[in-house]
């Protein structure tokens, strides 16, 4: 076994470390999360250039046709960045679900303007009384004439507000929580009958409910046949879940660091805090959880397109599990070991740990995927 | 061995209960059940109440106007206020000045101060710790200096609560450089309106104003408003520390704070069925409900065993941890009940005294609007009042002795 980067990796990697490092302070992410829209089209062009938003984009549509590892390699940075742009969700998520039906010529010329940094597309998939399950679909498609009408309530769609275009998941067929019968649609956004219900979340990133009422799409704004979107849906999720934990995990290594840092230099009692032995002991448990967290997150980007489907699951949900006990650990004693600076807007550890509070409760926490790879393991 | 309380106890809780039926208003209960914050006017016209029926000083002994609750009094009047959804008491006036002026002050300081704290028409904030004095208060550094019959202060103080709504600020100041750090403070009553004080507010993680910092530039003090002796400061406020600690576990605010958990839990689904049946779930709530029924017992212990002695042991750090504990364990859990729609984040829905817009509906169910913002706020409550990890020294040094 091995767990070097290639070089390529490595590349990626250090262009993207550099390009936030410079361009993505923390005084720019707070003028950002303060700003009406919530992301800056700059910032953009500039993950554009970069071929941040090109990685996972088949060549044959303008992109790198890269994988899990090369994005393993950059969603670390993003998340110490505290990077508020929709690089998850569009060059990951809605760019996966695309990438299944690169050859239908919508979703291809979707995908080579997002590499391209022109376009944006999410995935809108959960409803609203979903809670993860992704076989939960109520969001209907009506089939009039030659084209649909949706009608359905997508619940915290994180980043709709920023697509021009939603990757929507409706029902031509069967019931709630049945595999068959979801179909895929490309909706505008600015589309007659989809209405937003934005806000920022609690980690400063954006959201929306997505409710549709009525929405007309022609026929040919549904990907691949009918009825059958749900695996290649599952499989973006599955992708997207793996650069979670990614970026999670990018966060967990800037808190240890930065709680080093602090204990080290804060003196109370005529000494660094840092010669405490109780304190000691706690960063030494932040930094066992950290660790485990890594190596879970590189399993997630080994396994996340494994074509053994419940293979896939079950190491998708241990590693979220432990990536979730580990950030709320992490997270919870980066704040406590900062005394009251942790708990303040000022410093950027409050801001590290609601990202991680954010991320655990995205794509189901914790117990959620606990529960899931128990039966996945016992066989249910 | 008995856990019921005595005929006169709850006759006593009889009385505060129907005090509330009377007294609480529906407005100040909603916002309290429904974890929205209070506003200034809230908690006045609380304090006022309080004081009309005679209870604005709870534990104060008659002679200063009170109705000389003992701790049990007060415990009761704890648990069934907040299970009632009343105002959590601002302690500042009424359980930490008043204290220490009741035992230290001169009688003119009682007079001037006292009534007016127990009716609430003045509002106390507290200035001890600073920028480079938090678990190490002793260490502070704001000076005053004694120019004729004034103190001439200087320096800054941190997470000072409310002091954007206080009129006077009890301070501990430091008015000898030359002796040893303990011995070497003073304990200083502060007009907020004096010249020279700045209040600036600290925004916490939730986005919420509740502390701040506080700057005095050359602010004159008369001598009049030193309790006690000069640099006998510590002492007072060790007194303080020692005193009325039994009611910090707070533990009629964790039994409202789960019934909420579990009605929130009852509502939200998973599969299908109700988030209280998941068995996981269901687990995590069955333990705070037993770790919150010990710590409990282990308040009406220390009660008990107060009435026979009041020699201190650890038992306000073993309330402070646990109870701490189980708040955090709480809000976390509501906060994960509800999921995804833990993630909106509306900043207005935090504010003081915001109504929710009946024209516009949260996104998912209304009661998860404040939860993740109750979530990341309680992450204070390990590090306040002494952060747990103090609270740990202060048990093993009584304890161990090494």
């Amino acid at each position: 076994m091995n767990f070097e980067f290639s070089d390529e990796q490595r590349q990626l990697h250090d262009a993207v470390e550099r390009y936030l490092n410079e361009q993505y302070g923390f005084d720019r992410y707070r003028s950002i999360q303060r700003s009406e829209a919530g992301w800056d089209p700059s910032v953009w062009r500039g993950l554009a250039d970069l071929g941040v938003l090109a990685i996972t984009v088949p060549a044959a549509h303008g992109g790198l046709g890269f994988g899990p590892l090369e994005t393993l390699a950059m969603m670390g940075d993003c998340g110490r960045s505290l990077l508020l742009e929709p690089v998850l969700s569009s060059a990951v998520i809605a760019t996966a679900a695309l990438r299944a039906f690169a050859d239908e010529a919508p979703a291809g010329e979707l995908l080579a303007g997002m590499a391209a940094g022109e376009k944006i597309a999410v995935l809108a998939h959960f409803e609203s009384d979903a809670r993860f399950e992704s076989q939960w679909v109520t969001t209907r498609a009506r089939r009039v004439g030659e084209s649909y009408r949706l009608d359905g309530h997508k619940g915290v769609v994180m980043h709709a507000g920023a697509a021009d275009t939603l990757l929507v998941t409706a029902r031509t067929a069967g019931e709630a929580g049945d595999a068959q019968g979801v179909s895929l649609f490309l909706v505008p956004r600015a589309a007659p009958g989809v209405v937003l219900d934005a806000y920022p979340t609690l980690d400063g990133q954006r959201a929306a409910d997505v409710y549709l009422q009525n929405v007309e799409v022609p026929a040919s704004g549904r990907l691949g046949p009918e009825g059958n979107a749900l695996t290649a849906v599952e499989a973006a999720l599955d992708i997207g879940l793996a650069a979670l934990c990614a970026d999670a995990v990018g966060v967990m290594q800037a808190l240890v660091d930065a709680t080093v840092d602090y204990v080290r230099q804060r003196q109370q009692f005529g000494q660094p805090i840092g010669r405490f032995q109780a304190l000691q002991h706690r960063i030494a448990d932040m930094l066992i959880h950290l660790e485990q967290a890594r190596s879970m997150s590189y399993l997630a980007a080994m396994r996340c397109t494994d074509e053994n489907v419940g293979e896939r699951r079950r190491a998708l949900s241990a590693a979220k599990a432990v990536i979730g006990q580990a950030g709320r650990f992490v997270g919870q004693q980066a704040v406590q070991l900062h005394g009251g600076m942790g708990m303040t807007d000022e410093l950027k550890v409050s801001h590290w740990f609601k990202r991680l509070t954010a991320a655990q409760l995205m794509f189901g926490d914790s117990d959620t995927h606990l529960q899931r790879f128990a039966a996945l393991t016992t066989g249910g | 061995m008995r856990l019921e309380f005595t005929d006169e106890e709850q006759a006593f809780r009889e009385e505060v209960r129907s005090f509330l039926r009377e007294q609480l208003s529906s407005e100040i209960r909603d916002k309290v059940l429904n974890g929205y914050e209070l506003g200034r006017e809230d908690h006045l016209l609380w304090q006022r109440r309080l004081h009309e029926r005679g209870w604005g000083g709870m534990a104060w002994p008659a002679e200063f106007g009170g109705p000389g609750w003992n701790s049990v009094q007060q415990y009761i009047f704890e648990e069934e206020s907040a299970l009632a959804g009343g105002p959590r008491l601002i302690p500042f006036g009424t359980r930490m000045v008043a204290p220490v002026i009741m035992a230290f002050g001169t009688a003119a300081q009682q007079q001037r101060f006292l009534p007016k704290i127990s009716a609430g028409e003045e509002w106390w904030c507290q200035g001890y710790s600073e920028p480079g004095a938090g678990s190490d208060l002793a260490s502070l550094k704001t000076r005053a200096v004694r120019d004729g019959d004034h103190y001439v202060v200087n320096g800054q103080k941190t997470w000072n609560t409310l002091g954007q709504y206080a009129d006077w600020i009890f301070c501990l100041v430091r008015t000898d450089p030359q002796a040893k750090q303990q011995s070497g403070i003073t304990f200083l009553l502060i007009d907020m309106k004096s010249p020279g004080i700045t209040v600036r507010p600290i925004m916490l993680l939730d986005g919420g104003h509740e502390v701040n910092e506080v700057w005095f530039e050359d602010v004159r003090v008369p001598i009049e408003n030193r309790i006690g002796e000069e640099n006998s400061g510590w002492t007072y406020a060790k007194f303080l520390l020692g005193h009325e600690r039994t009611n910090i576990a707070g533990i009629g605010i964790a039994k409202r704070e789960l019934a909420r958990l579990k009605r929130i839990a009852a509502r939200e689904r998973r599969h299908g069925r109700p988030l209280l049946e998941d068995a996981l779930f269901a687990a995590q709530i069955a333990q705070v409900e037993v770790d919150l029924w010990a710590l409990e017992i282990t308040n009406l212990r220390v009660l008990s065993a107060e009435r026979r002695s009041s020699a201190a042991g650890p038992e306000a750090s073993i309330l402070k941890i646990k109870g701490t504990e189980i708040h955090q364990s709480i809000s976390e859990l509501m906060m994960r009940a509800v999921g995804p729609y833990a993630l909106p984040f509306r900043h207005e829905a935090m504010e003081a005294g915001w109504q929710f817009d009946p024209t516009r509906e949260p996104p998912g169910p209304r009661y998860a609007s404040t939860l993740a913002a109750a979530y990341l706020n309680q992450r204070k409550l390990s590090i306040f009042g002494g952060t747990n990890e103090i609270q740990k020294n202060i048990i093993s040094k009584m304890i161990v002795g090494l």
